[in-house]
């Protein structure tokens, strides 16, 4: 992986969480995975980062915000999710179920043993 | 040589699992995703790598070096590791109990989580990806002392590995020994010779010249 490529979307996001040293920061794991996921389509050219720019200003300009911006990431979420469906890279009833399915696959698996899809009880 | 502590056991929850919606969302992007080829595991855990030596160690490391200094803090640290984080501003947001375990001249501390990933994220930020890959787990318990070494961590043979298995509940923080000659350093200085590997115990503390 070339950071340099990783890098440089960041600069056009003014709004991602820094520390103080100006690095970007993570919460929890699923954050990195969405950031990730995301710098990965940039670099695929699924969308260019001025799209991708738009569409997570658009999520955080929504009212209701959190004032300490710590639901800059459920944004971001939400806009991924948003563009996929817009690119017709899934629908939105698609997204919908496999986040569904997911949530029943991990109630339905024991501490100890990995997560996976398959363990939805619904799942055909 | 090595004792295999599990932190399991002490509560009994139907469902050990859970996934919020953010969790759940984002597992399904990464399944249509990864469907339709336009992402891989392996370009998604290089860019995460990328970023995670920037979250958290840092936190750990501030508590780790005021543990040094401040033998009051200390012993609450050992007593009540969840509170005595907490007061520094780091607490967990899955409600995690944490517990600090130190190294002493003759015991060596490791944490593993046999079963999956468990990682103290609020002090150490994202888990290597060593540390979620199945050889780490299964090793540490059999083979503390050569998964030590791979890491280039050579022990005495007198010194005694201790291996706690993180759960969901309870996560280990490990308190490195304090290097030798770092008198009068201060508690930022002391927080910069402490490393993530050395909160896993999979390090030790860096030596006294990294930093002045």
């Amino acid at each position: 992986m070339n950071t340099c490529k990783v890098v440089s979307p960041l600069v056009a996001s003014a709004e991602l969480p820094k520390s103080p040293e100006g690095d970007p920061v993570f919460a929890e794991p699923w954050q990195a995975n969405a950031f990730a996921m995301t710098v990965r389509l940039h670099e695929k050219g699924v969308f260019s980062w001025p799209e991708w720019a738009e569409a997570l200003s658009a999520e955080l300009y929504k009212p209701g915000r959190k004032a300490d911006a710590s639901d800059y990431y459920d944004c971001w979420v939400a806009a991924l999710s948003r563009l996929v469906t817009e690119l017709s890279i899934a629908s939105c009833r698609e997204l919908e179920h496999l986040t569904r399915s997911w949530q029943r696959a991990a109630e339905a698996t024991p501490h100890g043993q990995p997560i996976v899809l398959a363990n939805d009880p619904e799942r055909p | 040589m090595s004792e295999h502590h599990h932190g399991h056991g002490h509560h009994h929850h139907h469902h050990d699992n859970h996934f919020t919606d953010m969790e759940a969302r984002v597992k399904a992007l990464e399944t249509v995703l990864t469907e339709k080829g336009l992402i891989d595991p392996a370009a998604i855990d290089a860019i995460v790598e990328t970023y995670e030596m920037k979250i958290g160690p840092r936190n750990g490391a501030r508590v780790v070096a005021k543990a040094w200094v401040d033998a009051d803090f200390a012993e609450w640290l050992k007593r009540d590791a969840t509170a005595a984080i907490a007061s520094l501003g780091f607490t967990g947001r899955q409600g995690e109990h944490m517990r600090a375990v130190f190294n002493t001249a003759d015991t060596h501390n490791l944490v593993v989580c046999t079963l999956c990933s468990c990682y103290p994220w609020s002090v150490l930020g994202l888990p290597p990806v060593w540390y979620k890959a199945p050889p780490y787990r299964s090793r540490a318990v059999i083979d503390p002392r050569g998964v030590l070494s791979e890491f280039g961590v050579t022990l005495p043979e007198a010194t005694r590995i201790r291996v706690w298995d993180s759960t969901a509940e309870l996560r280990y923080l490990v308190v490195p020994e304090r290097p030798a000659g770092t008198e009068g350093f201060s508690e930022e200085e002391l927080a910069g010779l402490v490393t993530r590997d050395s909160m896993i115990g999979t390090g030790l503390a860096l030596s006294a010249e990294a930093v002045r």
